[in-house]
């Protein structure tokens, strides 16, 4: 308790001097104010956190899948009718808020189960991005066959960075991905034969299936609908697999992870291949919507952003990453009317997240292992046998 | 000490290992039978740690052979050596602290299964059914170390004793021919140490063989059937208890170390 009102005097303390420079000293104070009306409003909440933590679990764990289900498909209905109910400008921001979800799923598996921290992950959106757009302009390829080439070609990028990297962990493996992410940006921007240095590639194809040549908005975002449902449905997949738990293992530690005969070269290029493959999907798709790309659009801060989400949402947790990514796409656009304040609003966002759930918005739930409703049976017996025996 | 060629399940052949100047174990002969529990002991950095390394392949030996099964296994690298038929525990324990008590063991029952990436996005049939034996087997070992009733609990959430039983079990689930145990007892209380010994008896009744580090001599000495004694890397006993406990070197390591660090 008196350690959370510390964090909060500090944290706001330091907010307000670090923004009076901006806002004049009449708007940092009422940003102070806001500040404290948040932290009273945190200590309220405080005390329950327990019970909504419990609920949480409760909700992500067993029972009622009716109501999981029903939740999910309330949130489909919404997603699907979303081009009808609103206007062009909101289903650019879902198509690109999709977008992001697909590279912080893609990320997530590098950092969030593998425990592999990248900081050059945009690299392999550049890749994507740049292999649609050479081989639609130059090669004259269909988005359906290139698609799949952007994948491959990040992917091999991925097993290209992971290979030297193998050894590394933690700072230092962070510095040498950041290099490598500056490195394909550089070479983008120099390299004019090719890339067309700073200027880029413009007049990429868009994709055509069946006489539909995609040229609306809401064309794009059923197209991202389509490909964010398959990256959520593999990442799942991948993530109650033996592979996914080979990940984890290795995270938790690598050297017990190897006792108990896991490959772990092969498990970490495996993450860093998958992981780019994923982002070289949605560079292809990001190549093929704005129909010109530049190495403009591959900062080192489009790094941070994307490894952000993963983290704010709650590192190794899908519904987590999603979420963080939606938030992170939404919460900026939704602060335009704030005009300057908008990016100090925002920082301000994330450092106290970062201070008051460390873990993410989900982070730090593990689901429970569904077994075969008989092996579920037996263990359950067992259980309560052993607690009979206790209390004896 | 029976030395029946066939019944031979570990061997190392002057085994060596340096860092720098320091010779941390030199020329090691050592030789395992199976279904016995064999104890390795010695002073503090005698280099028993060492010589788990260099067999489970953490540590590429300096120079001299490994034998386990009738194959070379010098220079294999851990997760090839824990496929062989070898599975071990860590001094200080070592466990996916953030996975469940169930997890950790499914990490080491899944080591007798493929992982392929197809398998994994399809969930076919195959696959599910593997996962069903990977999680009963694991269930299985849950109750023979009686964690069962903290199958969901996360790792890091245990008693030091159950955190080491579980250690104990995950490695037990990859299904060893041999097992190694570095100082299982260590910072346990009597209670505890008392359970360790009658599981370390049950998996012996399994038909694996252990070999065993330990500080604890009233321990070892109930249940090992045989004891080799390391000091400053060098074996310089072997033998049953009651030979080991008489011989002269060994009583000598013993109390000159403590001379030495009294
Ligand atoms: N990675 C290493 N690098 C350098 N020296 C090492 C390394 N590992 C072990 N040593 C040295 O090798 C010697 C043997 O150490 P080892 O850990 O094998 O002893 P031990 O018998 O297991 O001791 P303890 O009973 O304290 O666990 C020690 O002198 C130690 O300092
Ligand atoms: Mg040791």
């Amino acid at each position: 308790m008196m350690q959370d009102i510390k964090k909060w005097a500090f944290g706001s303390l330091w907010l307000f001097i670090l923004t009076i420079p901006f806002l004049g000293i009449i708007n940092a104070l009422y940003f102070l104010v806001s500040l404290i009306v948040l932290a009273i409003l945190w200590f309220i909440y405080k005390p329950f956190e327990q019970n909504i933590l419990d609920v949480q679990s409760k909700l992500l764990q067993l029972p009622m899948p009716s109501i999981r289900w029903s939740l999910y498909f309330v949130i489909a209905i919404l997603v699907l009718i979303l081009p009808f109910i609103s206007d062009q400008y909101i289903t650019n921001v879902a198509t690109s808020a999709i977008t992001y979800i697909v590279l912080a799923l893609g990320l997530n598996i590098v950092v969030g189960f593998a425990g592999l921290l990248d900081l050059g992950y945009v690299a392999f959106y550049a890749v994507g991005a740049y292999s649609y757009a050479l081989l639609s302009t130059k090669a004259g390829l269909s988005f359906w066959a290139v698609l799949p080439l952007s994948a491959i070609m990040a992917a091999i990028f991925g097993i290209i960075l992971g290979f030297p990297t193998l050894r590394l962990r933690g700072d230092y493996l962070a510095i040498v991905t950041l290099g490598f992410g500056e490195m394909i940006r550089i070479t983008l921007n120099n390299w004019d034969s090719v890339t067309g240095g700073p200027n880029g590639i413009l007049n990429i194809k868009g994709p055509a299936t069946l006489g539909l040549s995609f040229s609306q908005p809401h064309h794009y975002y059923y197209l991202i609908i389509i490909i964010g449902i398959f990256t959520i449905f593999a990442v799942n997949r991948l993530n109650n697999s033996r592979i996914g738990r080979a990940w984890v293992a290795i995270r938790e530690d690598e050297i017990a992870a190897e006792a108990m005969g896991i490959n772990i070269v092969k498990m970490k290029l495996l993450a860093f291949a998958l992981g780019a493959s994923f982002a070289g999907i949605a560079g292809g798709f990001f190549a093929s919507k704005m129909k010109f790309v530049s190495p403009e659009s591959f900062t080192f801060f489009e790094s941070v952003i994307i490894l952000c989400m993963v983290v704010l949402g709650g590192m190794g947790s899908i519904p987590g990453v999603i979420l963080g990514a939606v938030v992170l796409i939404i919460l900026p656009e939704s602060l335009r009317g704030f005009q300057n304040y908008r990016m100090i609003i925002f920082g301000a966002a994330m450092v106290l997240i970062m201070l008051f759930r460390p873990q993410g918005f989900i982070g730090g739930v593990r689901r429970r292992l569904e077994l075969h409703p008989e092996d579920e049976k037996i263990l359950k017996q067992e259980t309560e046998s052993l607690y009979d025996v206790k209390q004896k | 000490m029976m030395l029946n060629k066939n019944n031979i399940l570990l061997e190392t052949k002057n085994i060596t290992k340096t860092f720098g100047g320091i010779h941390a174990i030199e020329d090691v002969n050592l030789h395992i039978n199976k279904g016995e529990i064999n104890a390795l002991i010695g002073p503090n950095g005698a280099g028993k740690t060492t010589l788990f390394n260099c067999i489970t392949g953490f540590y590429p030996p300096t120079k001299g052979r490994i034998i386990f099964n009738g194959e070379d296994i010098t220079g294999l690298k851990p997760h090839q050596i824990a496929e062989t038929g070898m599975a071990r525990t860590f001094q200080n324990i070592r466990l996916f602290a953030e996975m469940t008590v169930m997890e950790n063991i499914l990490i080491g029952s899944q080591c007798r299964y493929r992982m392929t990436l197809l398998g994994a996005i399809l969930n076919d049939k195959r696959t599910k059914n593997e996962e069903r034996e990977i999680s009963r087997k694991a269930l299985q070992y849950l109750r023979f170390t009686g964690l069962s009733k903290f199958a969901n609990h996360l790792a890091r959430n245990l008693s030091y004793g159950d955190q080491r039983r579980l250690e104990l079990a995950r490695a037990l689930a990859t299904e060893p021919k041999l097992l190694l145990l570095d100082e299982p007892a260590a910072g346990m209380n009597l209670n505890e140490t008392k359970g360790l010994m009658e599981l370390i008896k049950k998996i012996k009744d399994e038909e694996i063989t252990i070999l065993l580090i330990e500080h604890d001599m009233r321990m070892v000495m109930k249940i090992a059937d045989t004891i080799t004694v390391l000091d400053h890397g060098i074996k310089i006993a072997e033998g049953t208890p009651k030979e080991v406990q008489k011989n002269e070197k060994v009583i000598e390591a013993y109390i000159g170390r403590r001379r030495r660090t009294a």
